[in-house]
């Protein structure tokens, strides 16, 4: 246990989850619950009468299922929530098929569209999502509906695998990375390499030419950048456009997205005012939108409630 | 006509030196960080292995990913041009080569003199070369060469999902789990890779003799598994290591240095759309 303490795993983001002090689930009408299994993270979302009540964020391990129990456990809390508590819940991602708690399933570019809306506000017509293995940029309308979207799932390159491997290899804990890519004194040219894997090997190669770490940062951030642009391009992005997930953190990345487009992303920040305080969580938007269907399935009468509790 | 060939690749070069299309002698050395060193190291090596001194080589033509470091060769020609004429040479019924590195994956069209035809790399994904390879072994921990030997064991064809090489890390770290066993999952590796080799080398058309060269033609389980995949025969040449050098040789010899072929460079445009 001790030599697990000790070796440093810098791909091993810290896990979140939150309880919002101002609802009282018992008095809720209708509880519902989002899960988000992916290939790398899993969340769960708890909504108590379409608000936000809990969330948790945590890494998605050999068995989906439990991953999916892991993530709603640790939403729960120190509440006396269960999972009988729950009116409906709707699994995403990846791993959808395997929610056991799940009612139904609905695809993680619905869930992050709806989830984004909600988080962003309607003015959002473009949402960049970038996962553990994947990358999407989706077209919604106002209601958070796909227009249409682009998806990498078959490439590392412009994935969060892409920087996880990335803060390994420089032994650097990846939710440093972003701030620390802007500590340099001039903008180096950006990786030339498109596939992680060789990207890895100038990496090597600029680490032996004594090039800084920073510097180093900057210039695979850049080369993500790029790698997301010609996503973007190809789908064509609209204003209000908007970040979800985890790389939406890393603002050495987002920053040189925005240079290379010529677009501004949105403030990270809740558009509903009440929710000005909470936290903003990024990566917690697919579960957020599974939760939100839910709510209005039953709202709308055209879902029957499974709580047991 | 005395003449020589020099392969300056990113880890090794081969060099040879032939008169009148006889080999008179071939060696090898790794490239290491100095590669001028190591290139002036080898030709004094094959210079006395012929028994032969500079000045008796009438033309040296270099080839390969470092070409150009050979500071005294006549001229340098292009690694599909040299791999042509030295297959051409060793295997005349030759009409396709495959040859896949430790970082590309290419495939050449050839005619029966020996001239490149049609050509077509894929130079920017890990997935088709044979760094996958070695990251899947690792993986696995085992050697390459054990990951080699056990893929031939296996009588299971399953499937990866994985296009990727990071990916296919995830994918073979969940199979281990699952308790698949090791020569299966060797396969199955082999298996994807030889998909994507196989998309390659049917840009420029397969057609017999296919032969195979580049670091990934020593793995037999490869092999194995690209026959399978291209449902046709592969030979693969001994010491297919020397097969750019003698072309080389070759170009020097007949004065024919490149023709124009555009490369079809495969681009990692791989999207879902919806």
């Amino acid at each position: 246990m001790a030599e697990e303490a000790n070796k440093q795993e810098y791909w091993r983001w810290p896990e979140s989850t939150w309880i919002n002090p101002d609802i009282d689930w018992k008095k809720g009408k209708i509880i519902t619950a989002g899960v988000d299994v992916g290939s790398v993270s899993s969340q769960a979302v708890i909504m108590v009468d379409g608000e936000l009540f809990a969330y948790g964020n945590t890494r998605t391990g050999s068995d989906s299922p439990d991953s999916a129990r892991k993530a709603l456990s640790i939403a729960f809390g120190e509440t006396d929530l269960k999972v009988e508590h729950i009116d409906y819940c709707i699994g995403t991602g990846y791993g959808r098929v395997n929610v056991p708690m799940a009612q139904r399933t609905i695809t993680e570019i619905a869930c992050h569209a709806r989830g984004a809306n909600f988080m962003y506000g309607p003015e959002v017509r473009t949402v960049m999502d970038m996962g553990g293995q994947d990358c999407k940029a989706i077209n919604c309308d106002d209601r958070g509906k796909v227009l249409n979207f682009m998806m990498n799932d078959k490439c590392a390159a412009g994935t969060g695998r892409g920087m996880e491997v990335f803060a390994d290899l420089i032994s650097v804990p990846v939710w440093e990375i972003g701030s620390r890519s802007f500590e340099i004194e001039k903008e180096p040219p950006m990786i030339s390499s498109t596939c992680v894997v060789f990207a890895k090997t100038e990496v090597v190669g600029l680490l032996e030419q004594g090039m800084p770490d920073n510097e180093i940062m900057a210039a695979y951030c850049s080369a993500m950048a790029h790698r997301i642009m010609e996503l973007l391009n190809r789908l064509g992005v609209k204003e209000k456009f908007v970040i979800t997930g985890g790389i939406a953190k890393n603002d050495g990345v987002v920053r040189r997205l925005e240079k290379e487009l010529g677009i501004s992303t949105a403030e990270k920040a809740w558009h509903k005012p009440e929710y000005s305080a909470y936290p903003f969580e990024t990566q917690i938007a697919g579960a957020l939108g599974a939760a939100l269907f839910s709510y209005a399935l039953l709202d709308r009468g055209k879902a029957k409630s499974v709580r047991k509790a | 006509m005395i003449v020589s060939g020099i392969d300056v690749g990113g880890k090794n070069i081969h060099g040879v030196i032939i008169n009148n299309g006889d080999v008179l002698a071939r060696a090898n050395a790794a490239a290491g960080i100095n590669k001028a060193k190591a290139i002036e190291g080898l030709y004094g090596e094959l210079l006395d292995k012929a028994g032969l001194k500079r000045e008796q080589v009438e033309r040296v033509v270099a080839t390969g990913s470092a070409g150009k470091r050979v500071a005294f060769a006549d001229g340098v020609i292009p690694d599909a041009a040299a791999d042509s004429r030295g297959i051409n040479r060793l295997i005349p019924t030759a009409r396709t080569i495959i040859d896949v590195g430790a970082e590309e994956g290419r495939a050449i069209k050839i005619s029966p003199e020996g001239k490149v035809q049609d050509f077509a790399i894929n130079e920017k994904c890990a997935a088709g070369t044979g760094t996958f390879v070695e990251a899947m072994a690792r993986a696995l921990e085992i050697s390459v060469e054990e990951m080699a030997k056990i893929s031939l064991e296996s009588t299971k064809s399953i499937s990866m999902n994985a296009q990727c090489a990071v990916f296919g890390e995830s994918e073979v770290v969940s199979l281990i789990h699952a308790k698949t066993p090791k020569h299966d999952i060797a396969r199955a590796v082999h298996d994807a890779i030889a998909g994507r080799i196989g998309s390659v080398a049917r840009i420029v058309g397969l057609e017999k003799d296919i032969v195979m060269i580049g670091g990934m033609s020593l793995n037999t389980g490869f092999v194995e598994s690209l026959k399978r995949e291209l449902a046709m025969d592969v030979i693969v040449p001994e010491d297919p290591g020397y097969v750019g050098a003698l072309g080389a040789a070759i170009a020097a010899s007949t004065g024919t240095m490149e023709e124009e072929v555009e490369a079809k460079v495969i681009e990692k445009d791989d999207y879902q759309e919806g």
